[in-house]
């Protein structure tokens, strides 16, 4: 374990040093999508500049040299998250294509009228409206984990929750709204005495904690590249082999083919037949520079430096009159979501805005978190290994100017 | 940031629409603000009320009915409302999903359009 030098990691990111509004950035909707480290952009460029073309497709040169390093991507994710097999990660465009794939694919293999899907409460959309579509189509029902109001997973209610007719348990490891971490090792080992798979939601989790799928005997497991400060339109999804081999393609097209006849079509295997068409290459290869960047800091090293600065927050943001933090569990990561008595979070955002502060208001998403707890959203700061103290003072302090204005 | 002082103060004045109009009929839904429009005929002029949840889109709500409200609907669907810029307010009227204030005025324009195509 070392100390991260957080002055050297933020002078790797060009944007931080950048003013809005006159004011220096102070950027707190890392939640929302990360800032990337001059690593990753710088690889962006070389790969326009030296290697641009397209993959698995060609004879010549550049086109070796490009799917070399799409493919050592994604022995580096395998890698990341401790998967047992390269063809074990499929690439895809972001953690909302990965669920829907697995919700249509799956949903093809194994769902049927009756059958259930069992969700949790403080799901993100993603990970809710593709199950209903799934639903509404075969006549399955959606089951619901319980949350409390600390924000945490009712576990006794998860147990009866499951039965015979559950096909697949779905959830997230870290919540976007709440920042609660789910004991998610627990649920799958609980969900597997049943022989019922499990989905990992990780978009929250991968750029704050390790993650090892096969400590966790996850059956899938998705992420996204821009919210561990790679690029956008990349994202994982990791499968068991048996599942995805058992599970039907996706889209059809290039690439997830074996032969092609008018007459019949044979499939490509894992994990091509899951990755049609021409991928976000250059996103897919400099994933593997951000995971890179990541593993050079050491996830254990930005873990500990998170939660000591989450603590920091909760304390210091906790002193506001009429201020009430929205999710308390007990295990949180990076997220801090709060209201303030008598005024709306937009407000709230607005005037953090006028002072170079971003973070997010609304719903993030989770409408059904915000209708528990009976409010019309929260502001949410969350924080990446690059955030300070100082920039907690700064939130706090504006905060306290714009309830001051508002009230 | 006095402008924005300026609008929390027009938002704080008194409520602008009849508890009775915040219903489901006369809601706009932005993705954060709740925005409640209500358009009533007065002679030949179309009079808004409007009302927020959040101060400061009551306070740009309140802008908008001073310049828009009061006119006749051919005007108010013609309208360029160049004054937001010139205010440097463009970002409000940004089509982000944050906002219930562009689905206001949007809203506006087309009553005025239906109430002008009624005639």
């Amino acid at each position: 374990m070392k100390n991260l030098d957080i002055a050297e990691i933020r002078a790797d990111f060009p944007i931080l040093s950048r003013e809005v509004n006159g004011k220096p950035l102070v950027y707190l909707d890392n939640g929302a999508t990360t800032q990337k480290p001059k690593q990753v952009i710088d690889a962006i460029i070389r790969y326009y500049s030296d290697m641009n073309s397209n993959v698995h497709r060609g004879v010549h040169y550049l086109s070796q040299i490009s799917t070399d390093a799409f493919e050592v991507t994604r022995r580096k994710v395998k890698q990341f998250i401790n998967a047992e097999h390269e063809h074990e990660i499929i690439i895809t465009t972001g953690t909302t294509h990965a669920i829907n794939i697995i919700a249509t694919c799956f949903g093809k293999a194994h769902i049927r009228k009756d059958d259930e899907i069992l969700i949790s409460a403080m799901e993100h959309h993603s990970n809710i409206v593709p199950w209903q579509m799934l639903c509404d189509e075969v006549g399955a029902k959606l089951k619901v984990i319980p949350m409390n109001e600390q924000g945490e997973l009712d576990q006794e209610a998860y147990r009866k929750l499951l039965n015979e007719r559950t096909k697949i348990v779905s959830i997230t490891y870290v919540s976007n709204a709440l920042g609660t971490v789910n004991p998610v090792k627990e649920m799958i080992a609980i969900a597997h005495q049943h022989q019922i798979p499990v989905l990992i939601d990780a978009a929250q989790a991968v750029q704050h904690m390790v993650v090892d799928v096969q400590a966790l005997d996850a059956d899938f497991l998705v992420f996204s590249g821009h919210k561990m400060y790679g690029p956008t339109g990349v994202g994982v999804l990791y499968g068991k082999e048996q599942l995805l081999n058992a599970m039907p393609p996706y889209q059809g097209g290039g690439d997830m083919i074996k032969e092609v006849t008018f007459e019949k079509t044979t499939y490509n295997e894992l994990p091509f037949k899951f990755e049609a068409g021409t991928p976000n290459i250059e996103a897919g290869i400099c994933l593997g520079d951000a995971i890179d960047y990541i593993n050079a800091l050491g996830l254990a090293n930005i873990a500990a430096y998170e939660e000591e600065l989450l603590t920091y927050a909760t304390q210091q943001i906790s002193q506001i009159p009429g201020l009430k933090i929205i999710g308390t569990a007990a295990h949180k990561s990076s997220v801090l979501s709060f209201v303030v008595d008598g005024v709306h979070p937009y407000d709230i955002g607005v005037i953090l805005d006028k002072l170079g502060i971003a973070v997010r208001t609304g719903h993030h998403c989770a409408q059904p978190v915000m209708d528990q707890f009976g409010i019309p959203g929260t502001v949410r700061a969350s924080f990446a290994c690059y955030n300070t103290k100082e920039e907690v003072d700064k939130l706090v302090a504006g905060v306290e100017r714009a309830v001051g204005m508002l009230v | 940031m006095q402008k924005y002082e300026y609008i929390i103060q027009l938002g704080k004045e008194l409520p602008l629409i009849d508890e009775q109009f915040k219903v489901e009929n006369y809601i706009i839904k932005g993705c954060q603000s709740k925005v409640w429009l209500h358009p009533e005929m007065e002679d030949s002029k179309l009079v808004f009320k409007a009302d927020s949840d959040a101060v400061i889109t009551k306070g740009l709500v309140s802008l908008m009915i001073k310049v828009l409200s009061g006119h006749t609907p051919e005007e108010i669907a013609k309208a360029d409302l160049y004054f937001i810029d010139q205010i440097g307010l463009k970002e409000h009227l940004s089509p982000t999903r944050a906002n219930g204030l562009l689905s206001m005025v949007k809203q506006m324009k087309l009553y005025a359009i239906a109430l002008h195509a009624k005639k």
